[in-house]
């Protein structure tokens, strides 16, 4: 907690040499880390002179494909950070027993179990969702980039300035102590005077615009880029899930926006929306942050459902059991998932008529989502199943997430929620489905992909170690959070009395091991394959005999995806061309009508950021300032009308001959 | 001729090669493929989602518009006058936006941006009169922190003022676009956009007069 | 957002066969403005007057009466100002519309029956002894 209140100077507001935490020798330890790897990649970039490559090749770039390279790394990246997080808390919560403190000052641990919610879900499992939606669906859907490529780039450069400024208060100030939504009147000014809640906003805030224009963006890719043919009940069910996924963005996002600008209003302008005093409701704020909360847990999970479904169907050499019905169930879980939301706040008092109906609500949930398994099921029985590594996180997935479905259920009965309210056993309910479902699902796409992206397959062997890791890891990490949840300790403690809890902690504790090892042996994977990607080369750019369009194109697909649009027939296009004899086209090519790279996306998520660290830091002058060098600045980038350029015929000839001259070497 | 018949015929070339036999299916398009072009669409969306902030906005006004804390409520502070000459503005600069759009059809570049202009100003008289009831209220000590009913009412209120002065800046941004490279595809976009946004904008301020001036006076 | 929306719109500008109907954009027509106008004008005078004359003796009346008005002028500028059909865009305009709509509905009245609840429950008497401090 900021000690004092402090002088607020002109120039700097309330940044003072104080805000660096250098009593904090975790801090201090880990920012020397950072600092050495950070040089060491800047003299690395420096000495190869790679700053032009990375600023005309990635930085700004408009391609959807390396756009969707740089959200899955962004991803990876803080998905390091939030598991740092995670096993200080598991083991904090391993040694904190009988009078022990740990190791961990409670005010550390609070902000670190904030920290932990906020980057898991909003800077690694959104970013790896989106940037899977961007990399798969303009390929699934035959199109050639998504429909505004520079609002692309730029959505990703805002999520990423909101990842740097959570980063960022890890150096310089301190982040929430508040959980990872932030509920008034603990958030409010009174009780955090501090600038965590003002980073926790203004993070969100600006990475919640990049995420709202990205979702635009792919519901307008999804229904104007289709290739002809490929009617709405012929889209591949990924991309089905990720038009759901982005229509719930697009229509929760906005509830957030406004409810933390309210909460901004109430911290800065002294406003009574969620105060104890002058008639303001801090439990509207409640109210209102799980009208988003809800729908953001589908957001996540609609498009790992896709990736099981593309998997399932892949793997097991058969179409999708009940395409239909598959299609069905994503769209009502969609509207369905705007109705349940009071299920977060059952205790705080809403009685029993408000109570049953959400309660109701959430178990009818249930049902499309049971629907779903079985036509996965289905799907496998009496198929040809090759249990690759994507295969395995399906299984895997099908088993974990129905035991956490079940338990989500038993939350959904109101008078049990009573009992398990803001206990560990809802901490084992959530993870089992986030970790189960969502991560398993990325996992399995990272897999399935791979070699599309990449143009070689991932190291099997390092593959199956993580997936033992991370599966087993997970029963051992989070059962026995199961049973504490049930015998009454809640979460968010740092301490505990009763010795006989610490053997499930420690259990607990264990199990976070094995996920470090997990997320060890992901990485080596990586390296490993990397080292031996001639060995594990895809020449033909469909190594797992796929179904769908992108597997039509090279791996990795040239940066116009098809030299000619496709023209669909049939569900699963890419299967039905190679049914009735697809020949690939070899000449005839002709230039191709392509977007510019710009400036505009990362220069202006670059003055956000700026904006966003005044406003925390309270530096009205230069908040002021980079305010309005934003608002010019997008002026002057609509000023800019050449956006637009033809990859000549000859350039786009030269390219599909080295791939002819490919798969006639590996044929 | 547009994008749509050329999506058109891409979509007769699929049917017709639906019905022929294996051997001589269509699996891709030798000529250029043009998608439509999802601008409007895009933009669209965009809208709906405002119109969630909007509802989130509404909905403390209505939850909290009644917890004056022993301050004034809106029966005591809101001249009606003033809004319904206000609200005359907002709909008088709907039409003359509408009266761009038609001369837009009709590609006259210099007309358009007269009546743009009757737009703007229409827009910062309303933001003007919006400005001078705020001032009054403070003025009177009725400020946003007074109570959460003057909070919800500012915040309701206040961002629709805002996206008003985001139209306009927008819309001087046009004019200038306009005049120098004229009514040029780009461009014609652009103004259409900002037509949905303005008259999109006239429909939230429906739901203001109504729910917060209105029926806050009865 | 302004600049943001057009990026990929300048996309086909360079191919001349880029006119000036997109996507089937319906423009409206004249008598389409005056007659929205016309009846905005009506729309908006009448609650009004409602209110600043005292017309109901009951503001329960009032209120309702008065927010009928709005929705019927809702529609009208949906479909004179912003040509809401169910042709424009293939109908996905509509059908965003439509969504929006029930969304915006839920979270108003969501929000309302939720809070009022927690308000009756939780805040017993709060809100009433403010209104008679006033």
């Amino acid at each position: 907690m900021t000690p004092s209140p402090v002088e607020e100077s002109v120039l700097f507001g309330r940044l003072s040499l104080n805000a660096l935490p250098l009593h904090e020798p975790i801090l201090v330890a880990t920012f020397a880390a950072v600092a050495i790897g950070g040089v060491a990649v800047i003299g690395a970039l420096t000495y190869h002179r790679l700053w032009g490559w990375l600023w005309r090749e990635w930085l700004t770039s408009i391609d959807h494909k390396k756009i969707g390279i740089m959200y899955v790394i962004l991803g990876l990246v803080m998905l390091l950070r939030g598991f740092a997080d995670a096993i200080m808390m598991r083991l904090q919560q391993a040694i904190a027993f009988g009078g022990s403190e740990g190791y961990l000052p409670p005010h550390h641990y609070d902000q670190i179990f904030t920290a932990h919610g906020v980057i898991m879900i909003f800077f690694v499992a959104m970013p790896l969702i989106t940037g899977f939606m961007n990399y798969i669906v303009p390929l699934q859907i035959g199109a050639r980039d998504v429909a505004f490529p520079f609002l692309n780039n730029f959505s990703f450069w805002m999520t990423t300035s909101g990842a740097v400024l959570v980063m960022a208060s890890l150096f310089v100030g301190e982040f929430a102590a508040t959980g990872w939504l932030a509920y008034p009147p603990l958030s409010g000014i009174a009780y955090s005077p501090g600038v965590g809640v003002d980073y926790y906003i203004w993070a969100l805030q600006i990475a919640g615009v990049g995420t709202l224009l990205s979702g635009v963006n792919l519901i307008a890719t999804i229904v104007k880029m289709r290739a002809p043919g490929m009617s709405m009940m012929r889209l591949p069910v990924f991309t089905w899930t990720a038009l759901c996924s982005n229509v719930l963005i697009v229509a929760s996002f906005p509830v957030l926006t406004a409810a933390l600008a309210l909460l901004s209003l109430d911290r800065y302008v002294g406003t009574a929306f969620f105060t104890n005093d002058f008639g303001g409701s801090a439990m509207m704020y409640v109210n209102l942050i799980w009208i988003w909360g809800h729908p953001e847990v589908y957001i996540l999970i609609l498009p790992a459902f896709g990736i099981f479904s593309e998997v399932v169907a892949t793997y097991c050499g058969k179409r999708l059991f009940g395409y239909a019905s598959m299609v069905y169930a994503t769209v009502v879980i969609t509207i369905l998932s705007y109705l349940v939301w009071l299920h977060h706040f059952f205790t705080m008092g809403s009685g029993a008529s408000v109570n049953s109906f959400f309660g109701i609500t959430t178990m009818i949930i249930s049902i499309p989502t049971g629907a779903k398994i079985f036509n996965w099921l289905f799907t496998m029985y009496r198929g040809r199943i090759r249990f690759e590594l994507p295969m395995m996180w399906t299984v895997s997935f099908m088993v974990t997430f129905v035991i956490g479905g079940m338990t989500g259920v038993l939350l959904a009965v109101p008078p049990a929620d009573f009992v398990l309210h803001n206990s560990l056993f809802l901490i084992a309910h959530f993870h089992n489905v986030i970790i189960g479902g969502v991560l398993f699902g990325l996992f399995a796409g990272i897999a399935y992909w791979f070699p599309k992206v990449t143009g070689f397959k991932l190291d099997e062997f390092w593959g199956r170690i993580s997936f033992w890791c991370w599966t087993i890891g997970f029963y051992v990490a989070f059962m026995p959070l199961y049973v504490l949840g049930l015998m009454g300790v809640t979460r968010r403690m740092s301490r505990f009395e009763d010795p006989s809890l610490q053997i499930f902690f420690v259990i607990a504790a264990f199990g976070a091991v094995l996920i470090a090892g997990g997320i060890a042996s992901f990485l080596i994977q990586l390296v490993v394959s990397f080292r031996k990607r001639e060995q594990l080369k895809d020449t033909t750019g469909d190594p797992w005999d796929g179904r769908t369009l992108e597997w039509s194109t090279s791996s990795p697909p040239p940066a116009y995806n098809f030299a000619f649009t496709p023209v669909v027939h049939d569900l699963d296009a890419w299967h039905d061309m190679k049914k009735r004899g697809y020949v690939r086209p070899t000449d005839g090519f002709m230039p191709i009508h392509m977007p510019k790279n710009t400036w505009a996306g990362i220069v202006l998520s670059g003055v956000s950021l700026i904006c966003g660290f005044a406003l925390v830091w309270h530096i009205w002058w230069l908040a002021a300032a980079s305010f309005a060098a934003l608002v010019s600045l997008a002026i002057i980038h609509t000023f800019n009308y050449a956006r637009d350029f033809h990859i000549p015929a000859a350039d786009v000839t030269a390219t599909e001959a080295e791939r002819t001259k490919l798969l006639a070497a590996g044929a | 001729m547009s994008s749509t018949t050329i999506a058109a015929t891409d979509a007769a070339h699929a049917d017709a090669a639906l019905e022929k036999p294996d051997r001589g299916t269509v699996f891709y398009l030798r000529e250029e493929h043009h998608p439509e072009n999802g601008t409007m669409l895009g933009f669209w969306i965009y809208l709906m989602s405002d119109c969630l902030i909007f509802a989130v906005l509404f909905a403390c006004y209505g939850v909290l518009g009644r917890n004056y804390a022993a301050g004034p409520s809106g029966a005591d502070l809101f001249d009606l006058k003033l809004v319904a000459i206000n609200t005359t503005f907002l709909l008088f600069s709907s039409i003359t936006y509408g009266f761009a759009m038609l001369e837009m059809v009709k590609n006259r570049a210099g007309t358009t941006l007269a009546w743009l202009f009757v737009t703007l100003l229409f827009g910062l008289a309303f933001l003007g009169l919006e400005l001078y009831e705020f001032a009054h209220l403070i003025h009177e000590g009725a400020t946003p922190q007074r109570s959460a009913f003057l909070s919800s009412f500012f915040a309701l209120v206040g961002t629709h003022g805002l996206h008003v002065a985001f139209g306009c800046v927008w819309l001087v941004t046009l004019m200038v676009q306009v005049s120098q490279r004229g009514l040029i595809p780009e461009n014609r976009r652009r103004l259409m956009c900002l037509s949905l946004f303005w008259h999109f904008l006239d429909v939230v301020w429906i739901g203001v007069f109504t729910f917060v001036y209105l029926m806050g006076t009865l | 957002m302004a600049s943001g929306t057009d990026a990929h719109a300048a996309g086909h500008a360079g191919h001349g066969h880029d006119d000036r109907h997109e996507g089937g954009e319906a423009h409206g027509s004249m008598r389409g403005y005056v007659t929205g106008f016309l009846l905005s004008a009506l729309l908006t005078a009448i609650p009004f007057w409602i209110v600043m004359g005292d017309v109901f003796r009951e503001p329960t009346t009032a209120a309702i009466v008065v927010m009928v008005f709005a929705v019927i002028q809702i529609f009208v500028h949906m479909i004179y100002f912003l040509h809401m059909n169910s042709k424009s865009e293939n109908g996905w305009t509509l059908l965003a519309l439509i969504f929006t709509g029930v969304l915006v509905i839920i979270t108003l009245a969501g929000s309302f029956w939720v809070m009022h609840h927690l308000n009756t429950n939780m805040m017993p008497g709060g809100q009433h002894d403010m209104e008679q401090m006033r």
